[in-house]
């Protein structure tokens, strides 16, 4: 058993009957825009959203995270522990899990993460494939994240008058198991060509986003390390940081020491950094090795679409689109990336 | 989800990666001003089982880490200390600085790539120190006097900004005294007692004749010299791969994580800090 189907009208009783083993984060309302929350009340869960402001990263890389604490007068931690709950990510869409892979990938390259490796372990992933594209500015056509690939334990596709969900993992048969509101799949063969058909069809209301294919993107970055695209970029940014907090895959980080109030003790954690910032690469004496805002922009956009293909063989863009929905310069990733592909192109 | 890659992370102690061991200062020196000597002890006894060229992060829980090298060989005497020399620059280093004799901090580490012994070995060793790259670079040549018949001609130029500013002055006179080292300093300005060389390291340059065929330069400075200092060294006929440097930037985890040190997709801290030219010389923003 690979799928079962599931009434539009049960999916409340199906968040209720997870929120009874785990804590349920989920896309829920906020304003007029989207945020990961824990729900309280199944009713809250709104599937039909536009990405999150954060990605789910926040899950698996908090924000702050505790290394360690210490006592005074003490030089080794004291504890490492870090209590994760059992968690269920609802509803997460397919680019957002991509994002959980590449990070995925990151923190398991040896040296191994044990912080990510207990949090991923202790969640599991229910995705929510999307049927219609979100805004003009995602980009996961292009990226080949809109469909379903890996990373997910249980991924649910809305058929039109009930929902499929297919089963991909061990921990994702656990949740199924016999909960008796879930229907049958009388033939798998079946399911899985309607499936692929309709994902054919979807593509067809998206449409394409970045002028240059998904195999040529790494080859327009392979020469477009001196553009003047930086400069233009560069000259509009203001550092604030934004664009790298929003991305699934942006993972940089600072370790900082906190105090207690009466100096007994604290804690080390590591927390979100972003090389957008000016003193992000800055060493004692003043050197700073990406001083331009150009050379800063341009960093970020490499380690999504060079030097990650280079370590991981992987763009670490997932096409989400939030680092230029946030963007209080109005700098557009794919308007960036389409004047590379031009420059490209004239320059062949 | 299970992670696919989950294998790898069951042979990691799950507690390792970012606690420090702890360490005992057994001995201090003030070198110049602001630049003080340390040597250290694992409170277990074990040796710090460091290459030459390699780094460690020290921390002071409250106030944070910083990277630093090692300055002692690991064929040191007593294998069951190691030194480093830092120089006070800010928060870290100032605290660091009111340590002393008795005092404990914190060690992770080594990490990083040290310098690649096995390929000097057999062959000369140009060895070239600006300001604080003697930290590094005192732990290979005392490595190298060590093991002195496994390496061909030696020569170490050093230079720094004035006779006040010199670190290990006592290893120096010992290395100006040795038959089989060849050894020149110069400063950038002298005082009224300062009888050697005046002027920037690159001046000692041409003095200097080397084996083209069987040299390695290893460097070690700040940016500035770099640029200098392998015009030079290339002018005389060394390859990209003869040229041996190491970098300093930003670290944080030490650990190929945290970002901080990356350029272009190379982490220094982990794929570094010691790289040839060769590997460099096709990075932006990497010298
Ligand atoms: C591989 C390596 C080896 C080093 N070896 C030595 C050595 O042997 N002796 C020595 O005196 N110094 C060495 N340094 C430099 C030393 O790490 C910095 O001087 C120190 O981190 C400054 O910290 P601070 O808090 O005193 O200064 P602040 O200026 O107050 O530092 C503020 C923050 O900036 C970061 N930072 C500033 N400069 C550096 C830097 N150069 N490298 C990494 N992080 C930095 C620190 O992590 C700190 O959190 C080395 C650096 C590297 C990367
Ligand atoms: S969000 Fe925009 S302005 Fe802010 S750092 Fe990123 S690119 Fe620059
Ligand atoms: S770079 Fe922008 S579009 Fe790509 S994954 Fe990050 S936030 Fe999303
Ligand atoms: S110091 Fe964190 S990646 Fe190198």
């Amino acid at each position: 058993m690979r799928y079962v189907s599931l009434q539009k009208d049960k999916l409340p009783q199906f968040v209720n009957s997870l929120q009874k083993k785990y804590k349920v984060v989920a896309p829920v309302k906020k304003e007029n825009l989207f945020v990961f929350a824990t729900i309280e009340d199944p009713e809250e869960v709104e599937l039909d959203y536009m990405p999150t402001i954060l990605p789910p990263k926040k899950y698996f890389l908090p924000q702050h995270e505790k290394l360690g604490s210490f006592v005074k007068d003490n030089v080794a931690m004291a504890d490492t522990n870090i209590d994760v709950e059992p968690t269920v990510l609802f509803g997460a869409h397919t680019c957002d899990i991509e994002g959980i892979e590449c990070l995925d990938i990151v923190f398991h390259d040896t040296p191994a993460d044990p912080y990510f490796g207990r949090r991923k372990k202790s969640i599991i992933i229910i995705g929510y494939e999307c049927m219609k594209p979100c805004d003009e500015y995602s980009t996961c056509v292009t990226m080949d994240t809109l469909n379903p690939r890996a990373g997910y334990d249980i991924m649910i596709t809305d058929i039109g008058d009930k929902y499929i969900l297919y089963i991909n993992s061990p921990e994702g048969m656990g949740i199924i198991g016999k909960n008796p509101i879930f229907g049958k799949v009388e033939n798998e063969r079946d399911v899985k060509t309607k499936l692929l058909k309709l994902r054919e069809d979807k593509v067809k209301n998206f449409k394409v986003q970045i002028d240059a294919d998904y195999k040529e993107l790494n080859k327009i970055f392979g020469t477009s390390y001196n553009s003047k695209t930086w400069q233009d970029v560069g000259k509009r940014c203001v550092s604030c940081g934004n664009c790298t907090a929003v991305c699934p895959t942006c993972y940089c980080f600072d370790i900082n020491d906190e105090v207690k109030l009466d100096m007994s003790g604290g804690k080390r954690e590591r927390v979100w950094d972003s090389c957008q910032l000016d003193e992000f690469a800055m060493v004692t004496g003043g050197e700073n090795f990406r001083k331009e805002r150009s050379s800063r922009q341009r960093h970020r956009y490499y380690r999504k679409f060079d030097y990650s293909v280079k370590k991981y063989s992987k763009f670490f863009c997932v096409g989400c689109g939030r680092c230029t929905r946030t963007c209080m310069a109005d700098i557009s990733l794919i308007e960036t990336v389409n004047e590379l592909a031009k420059e490209h192109k004239n320059a062949k | 989800m299970q992670s696919k890659l989950l294998k790898k992370e069951m042979t990691i102690p799950a507690d390792f990666l970012y606690s420090p061991r702890a360490a005992t200062i057994v001995k201090t020196k003030q070198m110049t001003a602001n630049e003080k000597f340390f040597e250290i002890k694992f409170d277990d006894g074990e040796p710090l089982g460091h290459e030459p060229g390699q780094f460690i992060q020290l921390s002071i829980f409250g106030i944070g880490e910083a990277p630093v090298g090692i300055c002692s060989s690991p064929t040191k005497e007593d294998r069951s200390t190691f030194e480093v020399c830092v120089r006070k620059v800010g928060t870290f280093t100032n605290a660091l600085h009111k340590l002393d004799v008795g005092d404990k901090l914190g060690i992770r580490g080594p990490y990083g790539r040290g310098f690649p012994i096995d390929e000097l070995k057999g062959n000369d060793v140009l060895i070239v120190a600006g300001g604080l790259g003697i930290v590094p670079l005192r732990s290979l040549i005392n490595f190298i006097i060590d093991r002195r018949r496994d390496f061909g001609n030696v020569m170490i130029l050093l230079g720094c900004k004035g006779p006040k500013d010199r670190l290990f002055t006592d290893d120096m006179k010992e290395w100006e005294r040795m038959l089989n080292i060849n050894y020149a300093c110069t400063v950038d300005r002298a005082d009224p007692d300062w009888k050697g060389n005046v002027g920037v390291i690159t001046t000692l340059m041409p003095g200097v004749h080397i084996d083209k065929n069987r040299t390695y330069a290893v460097v070690v400075g700040p940016p500035i010299m770099y640029k200098f200092v392998i015009a030079e060294l290339l002018k005389k006929g060394l390859s990209e791969n003869q040229i041996i440097l190491s970098l300093e930037r930003r670290m944080k985890c030490g650990l190929g994580k945290c970002g901080h040190c990356q350029i272009n997709s190379v982490y220094v801290c982990k794929d570094g800090p010691t790289f040839t030219y060769a590997e460099l010389k096709g990075l932006g923003e990497a010298l």
